[in-house]
């Protein structure tokens, strides 16, 4: 379809997918959201990570835990300013780099480098999400488990990796799917930090989407819609891995 | 107490005039407080000369409002709405929803001020197929701003030539000044540069005809701009990290006395002057001229009324078109927007900035609109993506202007 929202819309076979396959807007949001998917995945460990570390009895971590989980608190959208800010190079990171004599660097403005710096803002969020789960997995811990452990003589890394880890699988499974889709939707953060800038380095299929179907200088919904498809494909192969797996583990629990 | 009895009034005059004539139903963008205050004034006034009209107002967010025009010209549509003059109209005239004003411009019986006279040269981009779909009520000039103290530090007189402009980066640069500060986090400030350097390279026809479509972008007159470009990227004449920089962060390292110069539109001074900038070290010049013998145009965005083809209250729609082309309301307006009024009957503020750009454009070969007015809206997303692109990576601008080529063959097909 072509159609601009106004004039009568006109069928035009698969020229928009055909069109798609030689638009290197396209192929940099494609690499982008592959981007966004291998480095949100840190997510997931970095998480764990800091929830061993909190995973202790001592005074006020409360406290401490309610801190490390005020990112997952707060609008994605303000965390996206915040980090803009920063990034800008009157901002915060420039100016430090200036003073200690690296000159001024403005990230946002780097096409090679501006999308891990979205990533790195928005992976900010997912880390304290990551982290909950695992916590609230290692509350429900079985004690038992990990005293016989312990009596066989495993401690340190091979107790984690033979005892613990396997106990706090449902939290993995369920911290890996957040993070897969919380990266799919990267929506939000290119919105707000850049729109897809500079000169569209930083898109990813959502927002180009967005930018080709309903922005200022779009309006090309056949065209969007193409870009829609492609991105549903995607998201359809891993919803029917995901439903494989949850099908298979149902089978083997009965 | 005023406040209710202001109320109570509006209320008894709704009542009073629903009795005897129709509401004219207007949509506007025009949310933030200056132009707001411009158009309370007009509306009040016009209220005044045609108490026969109740006048309802809905004022959409800026922002949103492009989007929302596209749903209500079509489903719902106002008597009068505000929008752009050149291409940003194109889509709407095409669709059928503006509804043609040339009776008003023609002086067929409607006209009680002479707008023919006063607005004649304004015609040309409210012209789309030989008909007139609008009014416009206020434009401002595009220029160069720069810092008169730091020109004076360092020897520089205003520069009326090309190679005197290059001279006076490179002056500046020597003396660790950036030249010209720009921030293209939002692009179109880039646009302005290249439609500066355009209209003085290859001039005005050259222009729109370039922005209609006519002309590959890998012409050797398009190269010929981005030669000039060349002169001042390569030797890094602009502020670095622009592509970081909203356009109003851009003015800080100029009020900081960082940078010199800004290829700006007359808005960007209310900003400046906010920073701290006053009229003794700020300043306002015109582009230099590049191919020597071509007429100056100027970039003179303007801002327009137009009435809906569903509108239900014609009559008093063009009565209110007519009212705002007026000299007395144009000066009136344009005072309060701190702008230019189009009709050239009506006086400006005594500013140095408006009365320097005034007299620019009275004396204007023509009018650009801006890249982004001139060329379809697909067009100058991409265009000016392309420009930003190559103001960071000037050796990549073969591959840039292929890339926008095959853009222009797509949109303008």
């Amino acid at each position: 379809m072509q159609w601009d929202g106004l004039s009568p819309a006109i069928y035009v076979g698969f020229s928009n997918y055909i069109e798609l396959l030689d638009d290197e807007y396209f192929y940099i949001s494609l690499a982008n959201n592959l981007k966004w998917l291998i480095f949100f995945m840190l997510a997931v460990p970095i998480g764990l990570g800091l929830a061993i570390f909190l995973n202790q009895t001592i005074f006020g971590i409360r406290l401490i835990k309610s801190l490390f989980f005020f990112p997952f608190v707060i609008s994605q959208v303000v965390i996206g300013i915040i980090f803009a800010w920063f990034y800008n190079p009157r901002g915060v990171i420039g100016p430090f780099l200036e003073t200690i004599g690296l000159g001024n660097y403005a990230i946002l403005a780097d096409e090679n480098f501006a999308t891990y710096g979205i990533i790195f803002a928005g992976i900010y969020p997912q880390i304290a999400y990551c982290m909950i789960l695992y916590l609230t997995g290692l509350n429900n811990l079985n004690m038992d488990q990990i005293e016989a452990g312990r009596m066989d003589g495993a401690k340190g890394l091979s107790l984690f990796k033979n005892i613990i880890l396997p106990q706090l699988k449902p939290a993995t499974f369920l911290a890996i799917v957040v993070t897969v889709i919380g990266s799919l939707r990267s929506f939000d953060m290119v919105a707000i930090m850049t729109q897809g800038g500079p000169w569209g380095s930083t898109n990813v299929l959502a927002y180009y989407m967005f930018e080709t179907a309903l922005s200022e200088y779009g309006y090309r919904m056949g065209y969007g819609s193409a870009i829609a498809a492609v991105l549903f494909t995607i998201m359809m192969f891993y919803i029917l891995f995901f439903i494989y797996r949850m099908y298979q583990s149902e089978k083997k629990g009965l | 107490m005023r406040k209710i009895l202001a109320t109570l009034i509006a209320i008894a005059s709704l009542g009073y005039s629903s009795a005897f004539a129709g509401t004219l139903v207007i949509n506007t963008d025009l949310t933030d407080s200056a132009p707001k205050a411009a158009f309370d004034w007009a509306f009040t006034k016009f209220q005044e000369e045609n108490p026969d009209v109740t006048i309802e107002v809905n004022n959409f967010d800026h922002e949103g409002y492009k989007q929302a025009i596209r749903n209500f010209l079509t489903t719902n549509p106002p008597d009068v709405f505000n929008w752009y003059a050149g291409n940003r109209m194109l889509p709407f005239v095409r669709a059928g929803l503006v509804e043609d004003v040339s009776d008003i411009w023609s002086d067929t019986g409607w006209v009680d001020g002479n707008l023919t006279e006063g607005m004649s040269h304004a015609k040309k981009p409210m012209t789309i197929g030989g008909k007139q779909w609008g009014i416009p009520y206020t434009y401002y000039q595009w220029g160069v701003y720069y810092r008169k103290d730091l020109f004076t530090a360092n020897g520089i007189s205003v520069p009326t030539t090309w190679d005197e402009f290059v001279a006076a980066c490179a002056t500046l640069k020597a003396a660790g000044i950036t030249p010209i500060t720009i921030g293209s986090k939002y692009l179109w400030t880039t646009a302005g540069v290249f439609d500066y350097l355009n209209l003085r390279t290859n001039g005005y026809e050259f222009h729109m005809a370039l922005t209609k479509g006519e002309i590959p972008y890998t012409d050797p007159r398009v190269h010929a701009v981005f030669d000039k470009w060349d002169e001042l990227v390569k030797p890094g004449y602009f502020l670095e990290n622009h592509a970081a920089l909203a356009w109003q962060e851009a003015i800080a390292p100029m009020v900081n006395g960082e940078a010199a110069m800004y290829v700006m539109g007359n808005f960007s001074v209310a900003v400046m002057k906010e920073g701290g900038l006053r009229d003794s070290n700020l300043g306002f010049f015109q582009f230099p001229e590049i191919t020597p013998g071509i007429p100056m145009a100027e970039e003179a965005p303007t801002d327009t009324m137009h009435i809906a083809s569903g509108a239900k209250n014609k009559i008093d729609a063009k009565r209110f078109l007519i009212f705002l082309s007026r000299a007395d309301v144009q000066e009136e307006m344009n005072k309060t927007l701190g702008q230019l009024p189009v009709n050239s009957g009506s006086k400006v503020n005594p500013d140095p900035f408006l009365e320097a750009g005034l007299d620019m454009l009275n004396n204007a070969y023509a009018m650009a609109q801006f890249y982004d007015r001139d060329a379809p809206a697909e067009m100058a997303s991409e265009g000016m993506k392309g420009f930003q692109e190559y103001m960071v990576n000037p050796d990549r601008r073969n591959k840039i202007l292929e890339r926008l080529e095959k853009v222009r063959q797509r949109v303008y097909k």
